[in-house]
C-alpha cells in the first residue's frame, strides 16, 4: 500500500464538495422533512426516526461508495487512469484508494446523520449503534463493486444519471423511505436485494441480533456476482490491445 | 532521442509499446533489458502522453508530491519545482493554471520520478513557438544525470534542435535513424522518378549526389542531395530516360516514395498544415 498515495486521494476527495450534495446533503434534507415531524411515531417494527435515520445513512453510503468508484471514469476521460498505468502504482491499490475514498465519504455522512439522529431523539445501545454500523459497513462492499464496474464502463455523461438511478431503484425497493411491502412478490424481491439488508441493519441492530443466514447470503452473492462484473470491466477497459 | 513523423506514422503507438498500454501484433520489446510492463513497474520508466490534464483538487506541489510517492528514487520535489519555475505556483490549484504552465507542471511530474527513461509523446503540441521553447530549456535545465529523453513530434525543427538522435517513421516503419544533422541533410532531398528500363539500380544509387534509388518496373525512384547534378547526367547518359519528374519533396514525402508507399498516397493522407510545413522544411 502506498500511503502517500492515499492520503492525497482522500484529500482530492474530502476537497470535491460535489461529492458530498447527494451522499450528505440530500439524506440530511429528507430525515429534516420526514423523520422530524413524525419522531414520535413507529415505522417497520421501530421507532420512526431510527428506521428513517438507518435509512438515510444507508441511501447516503451507498450513494458515496458508488461515487467513489464512479471517480474511476472521470479519471478515465482525463487521461490520468493511463498516466497511472505508466507509473510503478499497481492497479489494486489504485482501485483501493477508490473504494477507500467511497467509504470516507460513506463515514462522514453517516457521523453527521447518527449526531443529527441522536438530537432529534434516537436512542440506540452502544451494541446496538456497533451492530448498525458495522453491518452496514458491510452492506455497503457490493455497492462499491459495483462502483469500479460502472467507472470502467461508463462515459462522463451517464455517469450522473446511471448512478442516482441505480442508488433510487436500490433505495426504494430496499426500504430506505419506509417499507414497500411486508409480503407478496415486491417483499421477495426486496428480500433479495443488498439494500433491504443495509436498511434491515437498524431493525436487527435493535433487537440485539445481526443479520439472518439469508442477509448475509444476499450480501455475499451479489459481491461475489458484482466483484467479477468490475473485473471484466477492468479488464475490457484496461486490455492490452 | 526524437521520434519524428507525420501523423498516422506510427510514433504514438511505439511510444504505447514501450510503456506496455499496448502489446506489439508480432516480435517482443525490452525496456532496461525489462519487458515493458516490468520495466515500468520497476519505475524504470516516467511518461508524459499526450492526453492528461493534471487531476483536479490538488495543488501543484501535491500533485508532483504524489507522482513521486510513486516511483522509487524520486527527485526531491522542491528542487524540480524551481528547476521548472514552478515554486511560486506550488500552492495553487492544478485547474488554474494557463497552458504553459500545466505543459511545465506535466513536466515536474515525470521529471521528478527519476527515473532512467523519460518518454514523452507530443509534448508541446498545442503550444505556441515561444511556449514549445520555453519548455525544452526548462527540461534540459531540469534534466537529471544519466536520463534517457525519447519524444515523439512532428516538428523536424524540434527533433533538430532538442535531440541528439532523431528516428523517422512513416506508414509503422523506421525509414531513417541517424544524427539530427544527418537528418538535416536529407531533408534537403529531391525526388526524381523517371521512366528507365535496363539500367541496375545499383549503378544509380552510387552516383554523386543520390541519396537512394529504387525501381519499380521500368519507373525509377531517386532521392537526390544535388538533384540538379543527378538529372543532367542521367539525361546526357541514358537517351531511353523519359517522363522526368522532379518533385520538392519534404522529409517524409520523399522517404514515403523510397520506401514504395508512393508520393501520392503520402501526399493525400496529410492536412494542409503539414503540406506548409513540409515546404518550409524543403
Amino acid at each position: 500500500m502506498n500511503g502517500t498515495y492515499l492520503r492525497f486521494e482522500l484529500l482530492r476527495t474530502v476537497r470535491n464538495r460535489r461529492l458530498f450534495v447527494f451522499s450528505l446533503g440530500m439524506p440530511l434534507l429528507l430525515y429534516g422533512l420526514i423523520a422530524l415531524p413524525n419522531r414520535h411515531e413507529t415505522l417497520g417494527g421501530i421507532p420512526f426516526a431510527t428506521y428513517y435515520m438507518v435509512g438515510m445513512m444507508s441511501w447516503g453510503a451507498t450513494t458515496a461508495v458508488l461515487a467513489g468508484g464512479g471517480r474511476i471514469a472521470v479519471e478515465r476521460t482525463l487521461g490520468w487512469s493511463r498516466q497511472l498505468r505508466t507509473t510503478p502504482l499497481r492497479p489494486s491499490v489504485y482501485l483501493a484508494s477508490k473504494v477507500a475514498a467511497g467509504y470516507v465519504m460513506a463515514l462522514a455522512s453517516m457521523v453527521v446523520l447518527a449526531g443529527v439522529g441522536v438530537a432529534s431523539g434516537v436512542e440506540l445501545s452502544a451494541g446496538a449503534w456497533t451492530r448498525m454500523v458495522g453491518l452496514t459497513l458491510v452492506g455497503l462492499v457490493p455497492f462499491a463493486t459495483l462502483g469500479i464496474a460502472f467507472g470502467h464502463v461508463l462515459h462522463l455523461d451517464s455517469l450522473g444519471p446511471v448512478l442516482g438511478g441505480t442508488t433510487a431503484v436500490f433505495a426504494i425497493l430496499g426500504g430506505v423511505w419506509g417499507p414497500v411491502a411486508d409480503s407478496g412478490w415486491l417483499h421477495q424481491v426486496g428480500l433479495a436485494l443488498p439494500s433491504y439488508w443495509l436498511v434491515q441493519s437498524g431493525r436487527v441492530a435493535v433487537a440485539g441480533q445481526l443479520w439472518p443466514a439469508r442477509g448475509w447470503l444476499v450480501v455475499g452473492a451479489w459481491t461475489a456476482a458484482l466483484a467479477v462484473l468490475a473485473s471484466a470491466a477492468y479488464r475490457r477497459d484496461t486490455k492490452r490491445a | 532521442m526524437a521520434l519524428l513523423g507525420p501523423n498516422g506514422a506510427g510514433k504514438s503507438t511505439l511510444l504505447d509499446i514501450v510503456l506496455g498500454l499496448q502489446g506489439p501484433d508480432r516480435g517482443a520489446v525490452q525496456v532496461c533489458g525489462l519487458a515493458p510492463v516490468q520495466a515500468v513497474a520497476a519505475g524504470h520508466i516516467g511518461a508524459m502522453l499526450q492526453q492528461g490534464a493534471p487531476i483536479g483538487f490538488l495543488r501543484v506541489r501535491e500533485l508532483v508530491a504524489m507522482m513521486a510517492a510513486l516511483y522509487p528514487r524520486p527527485r526531491p520535489v522542491d528542487e524540480v519545482l524551481e528547476l521548472l519555475e514552478l515554486d511560486d505556483l506550488a500552492r495553487r490549484s492544478t485547474e488554474r493554471l494557463s497552458g504553459g504552465q500545466a505543459q511545465r507542471l506535466r513536466a515536474a511530474c515525470i521529471l521528478v520520478t527519476g527515473a532512467d527513461l523519460l518518454v514523452l509523446d507530443e509534448p508541446t503540441v498545442g503550444l505556441d513557438v515561444e511556449s514549445r521553447r520555453g519548455f525544452w530549456s526548462a527540461v534540459r535545465v531540469a534534466l537529471h544525470e544519466g536520463a534517457t529523453v525519447v519524444f515523439a513530434t512532428h516538428y523536424l525543427d524540434e527533433a533538430d534542435a532538442n535531440a541528439d538522435r532523431v528516428v523517422l517513421l512513416a506508414g509503422g516503419r523506421v525509414v531513417a535513424d541517424g544524427p539530427a544533422t544527418e537528418i538535416r541533410a536529407r531533408a534537403a532531398t529531391r525526388t526524381i522518378r523517371l521512366t528507365l528500363p535496363r539500367v541496375e539500380v545499383a549503378g544509380l544509387a552510387a552516383l554523386d549526389g543520390v541519396v537512394a534509388a529504387e525501381r519499380h518496373g521500368d519507373t525509377v525512384t531517386i532521392a537526390a542531395s544535388d538533384a540538379d547534378r543527378v538529372v543532367r547526367r542521367l539525361l546526357a547518359e541514358h537517351l531511353d530516360a523519359r517522363d522526368l519528374e522532379v518533385r520538392v519533396g519534404g522529409l517524409e514525402e520523399a522517404f514515403l516514395a523510397l520506401t514504395g508507399e508512393g508520393l501520392e498516397s503520402g501526399g493525400e493522407a496529410e492536412g494542409p498544415g503539414r503540406a506548409r510545413r513540409m515546404r518550409k522544411v524543403a
